[in-house]
């Protein structure tokens, strides 16, 4: 199982990374988040990250969609995925061994910013490096889920563009949530509260590592990875 | 060993394979035939896994595919249509990915390797990036990983199309001698490459068996006559009737008469060689037989009465 999931982790790494994809999106990530915490940075004068915080979460919303919408279209589509589904491997272990690496590349793309991490510790005061060590587990966790929804919306056509309308609308739909609390009937507020990433985001930026929290992430991405392998099998019975 | 038991697949309300039964013994080369559209990569797909069947079974080596796809799964070696293959990777790569997923590593690996770049002639574009290799190569390349982890079942869709006549000599006798310890199952609308290749053919129409066996038995069995095309000087068109009338079992399909021969085109069945009766008539009557030919009727002419009639 490991092995099969690291073999299909490892190859698809590399075809990130063989074609411009990885590059442009490492690139164009940093200087987007770059240019948006520095702006800012010295304006504030405070010694924290939550400006590189609340951007990344915007950035996520369409970087995202775009470097997984090809992880399993594109299979489809040329017809690889014919092959695939007839070596000796589990679907399950194929829908992981993607999601894993589309999840490493965005965990890559969080590793550059520390550079503004080591431009704070040597200009700022009192920085509180809990906060911040939450602030990128949460980002990562967010990157995760978001990566599952993508993952999941790449396995429901052969269509790229198509697969990263449909993650960029449910990664929308989560991301909203949260901001449409006010209108919003008092009854449901809760519930939706519950639901949406940013109400679980923000506890966990806020230094507050809460089992809760977790568990609502791992669930999401769970649910998603899930629902893309049983999408996989239904390909064989229609 | 592939058993295949009453197999059916539709596509929503189109019967694309309609309760075939069929099997393959190990040693075999067996050609799978057919129109376009009339169920041969559907049924390659339900053998390999890839598509599950509306109803039947398919056993490989006694393992029935549905409940043990994967042990399955690693007996089979599956080239399929179009041979889609990862544009960006090196050649090296994606016979080392194949290898690894089917559990292939190391020194076996290293073993494996030059055993399919020998057989499959690949040395020389091993560190070329597949999407710049040429199409002969790259069907070479998608044969390589089938036959990579050495399976006992080779199935391969189309497996010559796209390449040169030299490449399709040796494609050919590559399959050939795998024949002769592995079951070796083909499907190709090339019929003259199907009669070079293979020990038995399957023809299949509109999701039907419609025709199981050798080359031979099936020339015997479906094209009982024999056309015979005749070219005679001094000869008229009543002496050619009388011919007919007084040879049995020939009978006439045309007659055409050009710078003052004729051109008759007979037909007769297989036991009653009419030839020699024929030459006697000719003497007696004074033709000069200037030209004589028979043919029997080919896997074309087969195929087509057998793929046309149910239309």
């Amino acid at each position: 199982m490991l092995t099969n999931i690291n073999i299909i982790f490892k190859k698809e790494l590399k075809s990130y990374f063989n074609t411009p994809m990885a590059y442009i999106f490492l690139v164009v990530f940093a200087i987007v988040t770059g240019y948006f915490f520095t702006n800012t940075f010295f304006l504030f004068n405070q010694s924290n990250m939550r400006a590189l915080f609340n951007i990344v979460p915007l950035v996520y919303l369409f970087f995202i969609p775009a470097i997984t919408m090809g992880l399993i279209a594109r299979e489809k589509n040329i017809g690889t995925m014919e092959v695939i589904s007839t070596l000796p491997i589990k679907d399950v272990e194929f829908v992981v061994g993607k999601f894993l690496s589309a999840l490493s590349l965005i965990a890559l793309g969080l590793a550059f910013t520390l550079i503004h991490f080591f431009t704070l510790m040597n200009v700022g005061t009192n920085i509180d490096y809990g906060a911040v060590f939450t602030g990128y587990l949460g980002l990562l966790m967010l990157g995760a889920v978001y990566a599952s929804v993508g993952t999941f919306a790449s396995s429901v056509t052969d269509n790229q563009v198509i697969a990263f309308i449909i993650s960029v609308f449910i990664v929308l739909v989560f991301f909203l949530m949260d901001k449409m609390l006010h209108f919003m009937p008092v009854s449901i507020a809760g519930l939706i509260q519950y639901i949406s990433v940013d109400y679980h985001l923000s506890n966990i930026s806020r230094g507050v590592i809460d089992s809760r929290n977790i568990i609502y992430f791992a669930s999401l991405i769970g649910l998603f990875l899930f629902t893309t392998v049983r999408v996989l099998e239904i390909r064989k019975w229609r | 060993m592939i058993q295949v038991k009453n197999l059916s697949k539709n596509y929503g309300d189109v019967k694309a394979v309609k309760s075939i039964n069929f099997e393959i013994n190990d040693g075999e080369i067996v050609g799978f035939l057919g129109a376009n559209g009339a169920g041969k990569s559907t049924t390659l797909k339900m053998i390999t896994g890839y598509l599950t069947p509306t109803d039947g079974d398919v056993i490989v080596n006694g393992l029935d595919i549905q409940e043990h796809q994967l042990e399955v799964q690693k007996q089979i070696g599956y080239l399929p249509e179009l041979n889609p293959l990862y544009g960006e990777m090196k050649v090296y790569d994606l016979l080392e990915f194949t290898a690894n997923i089917r559990g292939i590593k190391g020194k076996k690996f290293r073993e494996a390797l030059v055993r399919v770049l020998e057989q499959c002639s690949l040395k020389g574009v091993i560190h070329k990036q597949i999407s710049d290799c040429s199409k002969g190569y790259k069907q070479r390349i998608g044969l390589a990983c089938a036959m990579i982890h050495d399976p006992k079942i080779l199935i391969l869709d189309e497996p010559v199309t796209g390449l040169d006549p030299n490449q399709i000599v040796e494609i050919r006798e590559l399959i050939k001698s795998l024949g002769k310890e592995k079951l070796v199952l083909m499907s190709s609308h090339i019929l003259q490459e199907i009669q070079l290749t293979v020990d038995r053919i399957i023809i299949i129409n509109n999701g039907e068996i419609v025709a199981d066996g050798t080359n031979e038995e099936l020339m015997a069995g479906f094209m009982g006559n024999t056309q015979l095309s005749v070219e005679l000087k001094n000869c008229t068109n009543e002496g050619i009737d009388e011919l007919v009338a007084t040879i049995p079992g020939l009978t006439l399909n045309s007659v055409d008469q050009k710078n003052g021969s004729h051109f008759a085109s007979f037909e007769y069945a297989k036991d009653e060689d009419p030839r020699e009766s024929l030459f006697n008539h000719a003497v007696k009557s004074n033709w000069v037989i200037t030209e004589m030919t028979s043919h029997t009727a080919g896997l074309e002419s087969i195929f087509r009465t057998l793929t046309m009639e149910e239309k």
